[in-house]
């Protein structure tokens, strides 16, 4: 007996929903095996992960707060993968994002009617990322650099920047030597509907919905999928590549910025030190998982910002060392590129009998 | 020919394949007698492709046996195929282009040595090459090769491999006639070697000239097996269609209006930096079709693509319906009523991962009724798609079906649908009729002149020069970039239409200017 792989003759629409379920579910098993090698119980680490995560209302509202950024970074890096353009710079265009922010809601706000700081602080935020992956986008198009190491590189720049300026110049010089700016002034919080998720959640929401029309209910969404799959009869086709993918790039980042600007108004209500966890990063699980479908970015951030905040939690209560929810990551994601080779090929199992040729 | 044959070398018995919505193959028998060619013909979309990767190991059957020199086998993949001697060469090639032809002759084997001794795999390649006349350099790039070169590799890589048996599909259909020629002399001195090959093949002669046994295909079955000898083209066409097929195309004496597209002294480069077109001047009007004429890799390319806006004019000027063109962006040209059918189908027709309603709309969808106010219809697209299939017979399970689920001849029907139906004013079809059966043939030369009497200028890129006769109203013969000559396509005869392709100027040729 043996196994080949055989080539799908249609990409089977059940292959695309189960092999995220099921990479997942490997995932859990690998992570098992792990904490096991770790002496714990791995049934019990996921159930308090559950339950850490999902358990409560109170609970989940903060799994929400983490899934926030996650949907939107999600929706933003998915565009660009959407084109082969691999922009792994979410996490700078955010922290951009929310540096520019800051800056509107610290040095603008006693200058501007008070219902226009918030809606200017979203609106500059949301420049800020654009251009922060205009940058990798422009030099593609015009130089053919590569786009991969120039939105990675300005990550630490858009990292550095922020430290620069909350260690430096925007420093809380009331803040007992802690990095970070004063507080922003109340109008330029962003309101909380039940502990501290916020409203941030209808705009990923409406931005989810919005990118799933412009995908496929639009001209533009069209002439994106024919850059997608096939650059070259594209722009046989008319299709303007080189500015179609700077267009692209800057609503991509412009998504992602708006995540930086929810995470300074919304939640921390300053800039400082942690303004990103790594959220830019793992948008790109999160975009890989939902197949680059803005909708299921949606559920699939819920899901990972569980898997953060549950992993938090246990890390407490189990005494894991603190780079285990990294690891857990990656053990998540791999499966998941491995399996998207499933929705091509099919195994087939070929019996002794059967080549034999009896 | 009574001395009942031996038993045949490759059996096919009862093969059936069902793909969504299609059977591309109901219980199909095939023989192949040793040292013998079989021609498989029948209409595109009769599963003839479908029958050979079955054979080579890329497609499983549903049900069927293969039987091979008495046993029956088992093929689940080309490499098992490869260890039976069979090895196909594919309607779309599957080289890697950015390896060399000797890089790619063993890329795959998995007897080699650990440490490649590459100055032993060149002197096996030049020894192949130089006993069956395979003209290629092991160390040139795949990237750089016509399309007749890349084809002798990839036969050279099945000898190389000690395929027995050679499965060509449609391996003429992209080659010019003196390529197919030789190829015909590879075959033969192949087969008189005790080898073996089955050839697709839409053109009636190479059935005639190249096989020694016909199978015909209709819609997944089999319908007849003959002898070559005891079978005509008519017949053949006939059976495969089943309707008789007119092989010359009747027309209308040409009405020409005003000029549609005028090239003034236009060069350009070649992609390595060579002079491709060197002072090209021609002009076509509405209602009149000029064909051009040349073998390939002439400078035919870059003249499509020169008029199409997708390669550059380095000097001299471009006009359309009396506007400067001049080195304008792909879409200007577009609004500006041109239409493409690209020499290379796969790479430049379609997006293979879209649905053949998306393919047919690639055109449209920037006007309405298709979009309005950037929001596209769907609908729409659907209906008009479900339209140009009907009217262009393109088989398909669906219009949502992928484009690269479709047959060759179909993607290229797809293409040729929304070009034609796209069309405002000038026609650029390269090779149209490339891998389309006689019927489409037939009807999409009908096409043409259709557009032509509906005031369309057409340029028609062949190097069949039997169809620039018959289609075109003139003829301008290309050779290394010039235009030798332009001469009216009634009265050329073949022979200085040759003289000329060789690079002979009109004068010289005899035939007299228009
Ligand atoms: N992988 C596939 N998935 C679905 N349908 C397929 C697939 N391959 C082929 N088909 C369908 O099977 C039928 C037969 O296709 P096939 O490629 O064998 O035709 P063909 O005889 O080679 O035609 P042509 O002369 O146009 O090349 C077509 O209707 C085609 O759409
Ligand atoms: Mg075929």
């Amino acid at each position: 007996m043996r196994i080949i792989f055989e080539k799908r003759n249609t990409i089977s629409k059940k292959a695309i929903l189960l092999v995220p379920v099921f990479s997942f579910i490997v995932s859990l098993f690998l992570i098992g095996i792990l904490l096991l090698i770790f002496k714990t119980n791995p049934f019990l680490t996921y159930a308090s992960m559950y339950v850490g995560a999902f358990g409560t209302w109170m609970n989940f509202t903060e799994t929400l707060v983490k899934a926030i950024p996650l949907m939107l970074t999600g929706i933003g890096v998915g565009l660009a993968f959407r084109l082969r353009f691999w922009n792994i710079g979410a996490e700078g265009q955010l922290v951009f994002g929310g540096v520019i922010a800051t800056w509107v809601a610290l040095f603008w706000s006693p200058f501007i009617p008070a219902w226009m700081v918030l809606p200017l602080a979203i609106i500059a935020g949301m420049i800020a990322g654009a251009l922060w992956a205009g940058i990798p986008a422009v030099l593609k198009v015009s130089l053919n650099v590569d786009e991969t190491l120039v939105s990675l590189m300005l990550n630490y720049v858009a990292i550095m920047i922020a430290q620069g300026l909350y260690y430096g110049p925007w420093r809380d010089p009331d803040g007992f030597g802690f990095p970070g700016t004063k507080l922003f002034p109340q109008i330029a919080w962003l309101p909380r509907f039940s502990g501290r998720a916020h409203y941030g959640l209808l705009f990923a929401v409406l931005i989810a919905l919005i990118m799933w029309v412009i995908l496929n209910r639009t001209k533009w969404g069209f002439e994106l999928k024919m850059i997608g799959r096939n650059p070259r009869a594209a722009s046989v086709m008319g299709v303007r590549i080189g500015s179609n993918i700077i267009i692209a790039l800057l609503v991509s980042g412009a998504i992602s910025g708006m995540a930086g600007v929810f995470e300074v108004t919304a939640i921390s209500h300053r800039l400082q030190q942690g303004l990103s966890m790594g959220y830019g990063y793992t948008a790109i699980i999160v975009a890989w998982m939902a197949q680059l479908n803005p909708i299921a970015s949606l559920f699939v951030a819920i899901l990972m910002a569980g898997l953060l905040v549950g992993g938090d939690q246990v890390q407490m209560m189990m005494g894991l060392p603190a780079a285990m929810g990294l690891v857990l990551q990656g053990m998540i994601l791999f499966p998941m590129l491995a399996g998207s080779l499933f929705t091509d090929f099919k195994l087939k199992v070929i019996s002794n009998k059967e080549e034999a040729g009896v | 020919m009574e001395e009942k044959q031996a038993v045949p070398i490759l059996e096919m018995k009862n093969i059936t394949k069902q793909f969504p919505g299609v059977l591309a193959n109901e219980n199909v028998d095939l023989e192949l007698f040793h040292g013998e060619v079989l021609a498989l013909l029948g209409e595109n979309g009769a599963g003839k492709s479908t029958l050979m990767n079955i054979l080579s190991g890329l497609v499983r059957p549903d049900s069927g046996d293969i039987i091979l020199n008495g046993k029956k086998v088992d093929i689940s993949s080309p490499k098992d195929a490869m260890h039976l001697g069979i090895g196909m060469v594919h309607q779309n090639f599957k080289l890697v282009s950015t390896m060399t032809v000797a890089e790619n002759v063993i890329l795959g084997l998995d007897n080699e040595k650990f440490i490649l001794d590459m100055k032993e795999v060149r002197k096996k390649i030049s020894g192949i090459s130089d006993h069956y006349n395979l003209k290629v350099d092991p160390d040139s790039y795949i990237w750089q090769m016509s399309v007749g070169e890349q084809q002798r590799v990839e036969i050279l890589k099945l000898i190389y491999r000690g395929a027995e048996i050679l499965i060509l599909d449609e391996p003429t259909a992209v080659l010019t006639p003196q390529e197919s020629n030789e190829l015909n002399g590879i075959v033969k001195k192949m087969t008189a070697e005790g080898k073996s090959a089955i050839f697709i093949t839409h053109k009636m002669d190479e059935v005639m000239e190249f096989s020694d046994w016909v199978r015909v295909l209709q819609k997944g079955k089999l319908v007849s097996v003959t002898r070559t000898g005891d079978t005509n083209p008519k017949e053949l066409a006939n059976l495969m269609v089943g309707r008789d097929i007119l092989f010359r195309v009747e027309k209308k004496k040409s009405n020409p209006g005003k000029v549609i597209l005028e090239l003034d002294k236009v060069f350009a480069l070649n992609t390595k930096g060579v002079d491709a077109l060197k002072k090209v001047t021609f002009s076509i009007r509405a209602g009149e079709i000029l064909g051009i004429a040349g073998v390939a890799g002439n400078g035919q390319r870059e003249l499509t693509e020169v008029i199409t806006g997708l390669h550059k004019i380095t000097s001299g000027k471009l006009v359309v319906e009396g506007k400067e063109m001049t080195n304008k962006a792909p879409l200007d040209l577009i609004r500006a009523g041109v239409s493409h059918i690209p020499s290379d189908r796969v790479a430049m027709g379609v997006v293979g991962d879209m649905s053949v309603a998306s393919n047919l709309a690639m055109k449209e969808y920037r006007r309405a009724p298709l979009t309005k106010y950037g929001i596209l219809h769907p609908k729409r697209i659907f209906n008009m798609a479900k339209g140009m299939i009907e009217l262009f017979m393109i088989a398909t399970p669906s219009p949502l079906t992928n484009v690269k689920f479709l047959s060759g001849g179909n993607i290229q029907k797809t293409i040729l649908a929304r070009e034609i139906g796209a069309c405002r004013g000038l026609l650029i079809a390269a090779y149209p009729a490339r891998g389309l059966d006689v019927g489409a043939t037939e009807s999409v030369r009908k096409d043409i002149i259709a557009e032509r009497d509906n005031g369309k200028a057409v340029l028609l890129v062949s190097e069949d020069l039997d169809e620039l006769i018959s289609v075109s109203d003139k003829i301008a013969v290309m050779s290394e970039g010039k235009v030798m000559g332009i001469v009216d396509a009634e009265t050329a005869d073949i022979e200085s239409l040759g003289l000329m392709m060789a690079g002979v100027s009109l004068e010289q040729s005899g035939e007299k200017e228009v």
